[in-house]
């Protein structure tokens, strides 16, 4: 399989405190890749530095096959990028939004209609067009936001808790959402707080104290820590944090 | 403790509260679970008197919110959805501040907040800015708690923190209750409602089901399958095409299926019969697997299970559209 | 009593850990003086003026000679012809022409008929009409020179007086107005800002659901910034009195009362506006457009009143600014006594008043 994450060593540091302390993984073509961590585990840091917008302090790491130290131009250009706190323009209309992240991607003129208009169909959208985002329900903002977010067809799209707050259906039609976009071949970088959600992903990395102290996929990691889901494997792992003030 | 009649509220357009009543008795511990945008902050706020219902009457430790909003003020403690701490002061500074703002010390009440306030003493000179979520969500209860108050109320204290957090907090929740105070807590994570005494599920300004957790789980009328599958993906969309299967959802590792009640449907004769046994279930579970592996899955793997509250609550909000 | 020292001290924490904020609202008052007092100069300082004299004679040599060593004036070209005039304007080279007729001298002895023709250029009016000011003066200066020595009789002499502000300092304006303007942005914005920080970070809500008392909430709030505009109002005295040298020939204690008042109404303005606003950006935007404008625009600080529209001087009277300006320079320029600012305290005691009483009753004690 193509590996499209490579990341050796990588460590950031701020003065004598190691956010992120050496963690090494690759994340394959293709998979859903959950990033699990207790607060304040390096979590964001890491995620940060693999979409380059921060400089590691040691180690590297290509992302989408370019390296994040010196060509976080491109990394930018070949990545999907959302978040829960984060996503749309409230006072624009979803046309409007799509207009414009259309625009920052640079994706070709030409496609834009046609992806545009496929996009409203998917998600039913169509009557909503010039809507402002703002009156839609959260549900659908965040599906829609993911859909933003895949666009301009980026290799890898990185997702920051996605689901928080959103109700139950609505949280499992997000991800029946990634499971078609892995299906085209998108890889998804995934963090959540919803341990069941840990279950759908391929792999499972959890980071505790800056390192990554367990990664495999669910069903081995529930094997091996003779546990009967991921919240107790989780809590196994990060129980023992010594870092919880950060 | 807390009585509810007939609440509701409306900003312009959205109904946040529709005819909302409810009880909580002292000493309980009372949840309020439903996904942003429920209601669950409007019903906060009527209650601590920051926000006046349009219709309906609701009393706190037996005063009137209206009337005796200054009253209530002093004997509750509130904890809001963001953390409301003042970033650039300290942890110490903080607890202080809102100490003397209920005109108390920190000493007076040290009892009830030192369980909570250890875990983040080390830190005590350290900007609230700057903790973690966990550690600031036990910073806030602590100041929430300082002056003692009878009731509490924590409007989601527990969103966007990590699992270990979130247990740690549950149980200083159950430690608080230990010390008779009531506790009205809400939350968007489903599997926080086994810890309440009783919960209320609400969603969309009207509450689906009030009791507890257990009796919620027990309503659940349908029959409930969990099914798994070398390819989870693909099972998805094949339990879906069964024209049997009612609803099918992704549960961690394995879907959740309903299964539609065989007097309706005309496949009867293939389906089993009508009434329910354990025998029943099991045929129909080996018709499921037959179906399935006939679609070329392997290890299927199908239980009849109990439900959670997260099925109950898909299940009784198709409802409330 | 200890529930308020405290809210007091944990007000004197936010300012005092904002340290770029802490460090621009003591500046700002430095900085402002010095720029109008240096940068921004209304003063007219050895503007380049150019000179057409066809006659050429000693009369005209003379005034050319007394411009040029004025301090006001530096003679920078002599030009040929008229047509130069215009070009000299174009290139904007040159503030103003001064235009001799012919025979100017001979004309002057015979027939009483000699013109000169002052064309300044108007595209900035102040200065021009300051440099025209100065212009007239130095030839009417030399004019009762000569006369001195020429013995013509029927002569008028011109003497021209300026009261209170003989040098004609801008500076005499402007720390009056950079008083008025400090003040108000220390005063009424900040204490919006900080209540509307409140609102924006939740933490309003908690106070809210607690039992302290809304005039405690408030008049905690402010006690930080009536500190730090005392502060300000000290450095600006001590630089306008050390450095640009503007005396306050009046009363001190008189000025520090009108200044005290004044420092109320701004602070019930802030809570005013802390009252109507929920975030931090749109009280900066408030106090920013519907306060510092009109303080610029109509104080008097820029233009002066009495040429503005009547319906903009009606306006004008409603700025507590406006006020205030014209009763610093009452004291602190004219060296006038209390009697002289009954007015101005007056209106702005009512103002304090009427604001104070706005702010408590528009207070809410709830969210909405």
């Amino acid at each position: 399989m193509k590996k499209v994450i490579e990341v050796e060593n990588l460590t950031k540091a701020f003065g004598r405190f190691k956010a992120v302390d050496q963690i090494s993984f690759e994340v394959e073509k293709g998979e859903i890749f959950g990033f699990l961590g207790a607060n304040g585990a390096g979590k964001t840091t890491a995620m940060r530095m693999l979409c380059g917008l921060s400089i590691p302090t040691s180690g590297k790491a290509i992302v989408a096959g370019y390296d994040i130290r010196t060509q976080p131009e491109m990394i930018k250009k070949n990545i999907g990028y959302m978040s829960q706190k984060f996503a749309l323009y409230e006072d624009l209309s979803v046309a409007e939004n799509i207009r414009f992240y259309a625009g920052i991607y640079q994706v070709p003129e030409i496609e834009i209609a046609p992806r545009t208009l496929e996009l409203l169909n998917r998600l039913g959208l169509e009557n909503e067009k010039d809507s402002l985002v703002k009156a839609l329900p959260l549900g659908w903002k965040q599906k829609l936001a993911f859909s933003v977010a895949i666009f301009h067809h980026p290799g890898i799209v990185f997702l920051d808790e996605p689901t928080g707050g959103v109700d139950p259906v609505t949280r499992r039609q997000f991800w029946e959402m990634i499971y078609e976009a892995t299906d085209s071949g998108i890889t998804v970088f995934v963090t959540t707080h919803y341990m069941d959600e840990a279950e759908y992903c391929d792999r499972v990395s959890i980071m505790v104290d800056g390192k990554i102290a367990a990664l495999d996929t669910p069903a081995n990691l529930k094997k091996k820590f003779e546990a009967n889901n991921m919240d107790e494997v989780f809590y196994r792992l990060a129980r023992n944090a010594s870092r919880k003030a950060d | 403790m807390i009585s509810c009649k007939n609440i509701s509220k409306k900003y312009k357009k959205v109904q946040a509260l529709n005819d909302i009543s409810f009880e909580v008795k002292p000493g309980e511990i009372f949840g309020l679970i439903g996904p942003d945008g429920a209601g669950k902050t409007s019903l906060f706020r009527i209650l601590t008197t920051l926000i006046l219902a349009d219709e309906g009457f609701a009393s706190v430790d037996g005063l009137d919110v209206v009337k005796d909003y200054k009253l209530i003020r002093e004997r509750v403690g509130y904890m809001p959805g963001r953390f409301s701490l003042y970033q650039d002061l300290s942890v110490e500074e903080n607890l202080n501040f809102f100490a003397t703002v209920f005109n108390t010390t920190v000493e007076e009440n040290y009892e009830l907040v030192k369980d909570i306030y250890q875990q983040i003493e080390p830190f005590k000179t350290r900007k609230a800015g700057k903790l973690s979520g966990g550690m600031k969500q036990k910073l806030a209860l602590s100041c929430a708690l300082i002056h003692k108050p009878t009731v509490l109320f924590l409007d989601e204290p527990t969103t966007g923190v990590d699992p270990v957090s979130r247990k740690e907090f549950w149980g200083m929740l159950k430690n608080l209750q230990q010390q008779g105070i009531t506790i009205l807590v809400s939350t968007p994570y489903m599997d926080e409602a086994s810890l309440c005494d009783r919960i209320a599920l609400i969603q969309k300004g009207r509450f689906l089901t009030i009791d507890s957790p257990q009796k919620v789980a027990d309503s659940f009328q349908k029959t409930l399958l969990s099914v798994s599958a070398e390819n989870m993906s693909k099972l998805l969309t094949d339990l879906r095409a069964i024209s049997e299967v009612e609803s099918c959802f992704a549960f961690g590792d394995s879907h959740h299926i309903t299964l539609k009640d065989p007097t309706s449907t005309h496949k009867q004769e293939n389906w089993g019969p009508q009434k329910k046994n354990i025998n029943d279930i099991d045929l129909t579970i080996n018709n499921l697997k037959m179906m399935l592996e006939a679609k070329n899955h392997i290890n299927v793997v199908i239980k009849k299970i109990k439900p959670g509250i997260e099925d109950c609550f898909m299940e009784l909000s198709k409802n409330n559209l | 009593m200890k529930q308020f020292l405290s809210f007091v001290r944990k007000e004197f924490h936010h300012i005092f850990r904002d340290r770029t904020t802490m460090a621009i609202l003591l500046i700002l008052p430095v900085l402002m003086l010095l720029l109008f007092g240096y940068a921004i100069n209304t003063e007219v300082k050895n503007s380049k003026i150019a000179v057409y004299d066809p006659s050429n004679d000693s009369y005209t040599r003379a005034i050319i000679e007394k411009m040029d060593a004025s301090e006001y004036f530096s003679v920078v070209k002599m030009l040929k012809n008229e047509q130069e005039m215009s070009e000299q304007f174009k290139n904007g080279e040159v503030k103003m022409v001064i235009a001799f007729s012919e025979n100017f001298h001979e004309n002057l002895l015979h027939t009483g008929d000699a013109q000169i023709a002052l064309i300044a250029d108007a595209t900035d009016p102040n200065s021009a009409k300051s440099v025209v000011n100065y212009a007239t003066a130095i030839i009417a200066g030399y004019q009762m020179e000569s006369q001195h020595l020429q013995q013509i009789p029927f002569q008028i002499n011109t003497q021209i007086k300026l009261l209170y502000n003989p040098q004609m300092k801008g500076a005499y304006n402007f720390v009056p107005g950079v008083m008025g303007m400090i003040l108000m942005l220390i005063c009424a914005m900040m204490t919006s800002i900080s209540i509307a920080r409140e609102k924006e970070m939740g933490t309003m809500e908690v106070l809210l659901v607690s039992p302290v008392k809304p005039a405690m909430l408030i008049i905690a709030k402010t006690i930080p910034y009536f500190f730090l505009s005392l502060i300000n109002l000290t450095t600006i005295l001590l630089i306008s009195v050390f450095v640009l040298g503007v005396p306050v020939v009046g009363s001190l204690f008189w000025l520090l009362v009108l200044s005290l008042v004044y420092i109320f109404v701004n602070l019930s303005l802030g809570l005013v506006i802390s009252s109507v606003v929920n975030n931090q950006q749109t009280a900066l935007l408030i106090s920013g457009m519907v306060l510092m404008l009109p303080v610029i625009m109509l104080s008097g600080l820029m233009f002066p009143i009495e040429n503005m529209p009547v319906f903009f001087q009606w306006i004008s009277q409603l700025i507590p600014a406006k006020w205030y300006i014209i009763g610093v320079k009452k004291i602190m320029i004219k060296g006038l006594g209390f009697s002289a600012i009954i007015p101005q305290l007056t209106v702005l005691s009512g103002m304090a008043v009427l604001l104070v009483a706005i702010s408590i009753k528009k207070f809410k004690y709830r969210l909405e």
